[in-house]
């Protein structure tokens, strides 16, 4: 890859921890804006990615907008990237998979005090959850995977810089991990 | 008289007679990467990590006695794929969250998997249901890690000789069960002392209110992961 690349990054069933730990890139974002433009990306708000090269996912993929988001997303992105536990194994909103879906609905929206009205939220612009939590790779092509929860920038680092020499991204000791 | 020797990836390594091929790569400090192999244990062979190609022929090095002439392959390509897929597989066929497991850290299934590289369970997740066993005073049952070792078994019965656990089932019905008519760890003998309570390599068995208490970066593997005590460097 040569040239000024065109990168996106968005958010499906994650925390934004991931973007958190981007940003934790601190001094080193300057000299990686001299090779990489922003597209789609919480940091510049824009709301639909354009074709890019890379585009970097955080979170798995609970509900009908996830999905959607998430396949608009792939058509646009020569190179998809699974970003953080969620995106890679469901992570955090995937602990949900133990547990009926209604179930837990009513349970939290019913039986629990606390949410006033007790009726389940049934606004029609709210996404209707799926029965389980999944991965991103589980419904589209994934390029490369950086995991951690959340990754280290350092791991954000090395995986970009590498892409942009034209290498074939390897993570430092301490960079690949789970946790 | 000079002791007899085989060949790992091209290297002679000397090992006693009746050595394994794994205990004489350890006693050599050269690392096969491996999961269910213990050296206070007889080997289980059946996670498969360490399978070495044997005069050519694909053998579990915790089962191969080591034999003098043998030429031994460690690291191909195609062994490290394989180690590769043996980790994927066993994290899809539980429930892997990392960043939530007490085990962090010390977990020999997760230091396998990022020293072998391995960024992605790749597969898709088998999410099977499998509710938690807290009824221990001190010790908690999550069998969403198990990885079918088999080593509690054998330690609760071996050495501790109260025979709390076994494996049921076969294939992928396969799983662990406490040697009770509950069910249930607290309806029997096992205490938090007990060899069979720190032997689980995942974290499946695991003490009661000492979960993270040790910082991230002083965790066990965080400072001697299973290759460093293999090899007994320091960490770069
Ligand atoms: S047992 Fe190991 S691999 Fe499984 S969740 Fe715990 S630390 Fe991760
Ligand atoms: S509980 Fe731990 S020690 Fe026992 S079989 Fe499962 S993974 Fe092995």
């Amino acid at each position: 890859m040569t040239g000024k690349v065109k990168l996106a990054t968005t958010s499906l069933a994650g925390c934004f921890g991931c973007h958190m730990s981007f940003l934790d890139l601190d001094e080193r974002i300057l000299p990686l804006l001299e090779r990489v433009t922003f597209d789609r990306s919480p940091l510049t708000d824009v709301k639909h990615a354009s074709a890019c090269d890379v585009g970097l996912i955080e979170g798995g993929v609970c509900n009908e907008d996830n999905l959607h988001v998430l396949k608009e997303f792939r058509d646009q992105c020569r190179l998809l990237v699974s970003v953080g536990a969620c995106a890679i194994n469901g992570g955090l909103p995937a602990q949900r998979n133990q547990f009926d879906v209604s179930e837990l609905l009513h349970t939290v929206y019913m039986a629990e005090p606390g949410l006033g009205r007790r009726a389940l939220p049934d606004d029609v612009e709210l996404p209707r959850l799926f029965d389980k939590v999944r991965p991103v790779h589980e419904f589209v092509r994934v390029d490369y995977f950086l995991p951690g929860c959340p990754p280290p920038a350092d791991a954000f680092w090395a995986f970009l810089t590498a892409l942009l020499d034209g290498r074939e991204p390897t993570l430092p000791r301490g960079a690949l991990r789970y946790d | 008289m000079s002791r007899p020797r085989f060949t790992l990836d091209g290297v002679p390594v000397e090992f006693d007679e009746g050595q394994t091929l794994i205990e004489a790569a350890r006693a050599a400090h050269t690392y096969i990467p491996f999961l269910c192999a213990h050296p206070d244990f007889p080997a289980h062979g059946s996670c498969r990590v360490c399978t070495v190609l044997v005069n050519g022929r694909p053998m579990a090095a915790c089962t191969t006695r080591a034999a003098a002439g043998l030429t031994v392959e460690s690291q191909t390509p195609s062994l490290h794929a394989d180690r590769q897929a043996l980790v994927q597989m066993l994290l899809v066929e539980g429930n892997h969250f990392c960043p939530g497991c007490e085990k962090s850290g010390g977990c020999t299934l997760q230091t396998l998997g990022t020293d072998l590289g391995v960024t992605s369970a790749g597969f898709a997740h088998e999410s099977p249901q499998r509710p938690v066993d807290a009824s221990h005073p001190d010790l908690l049952l999550d069998f969403n890690r198990c990885i079918l070792c088999e080593l509690c078994v054998r330690a609760s019965a071996d050495v501790d000789h109260k025979h709390v656990f076994a494996l049921s089932g076969r294939g992928l019905h396969k799983h662990l069960i406490v040697n009770a008519e509950s069910g249930r760890l607290a309806d029997t003998g096992m205490s938090v002392d007990d060899v069979a309570a720190r032997v689980c390599p995942v974290g499946v068995i695991l003490k009661k209110r000492v979960g993270f208490s040790t910082p991230i970066g002083q965790r066990p593997h965080d400072v001697a992961p299973p290759r460093t005590q293999v090899e007994g460097k320091e960490e770069p």
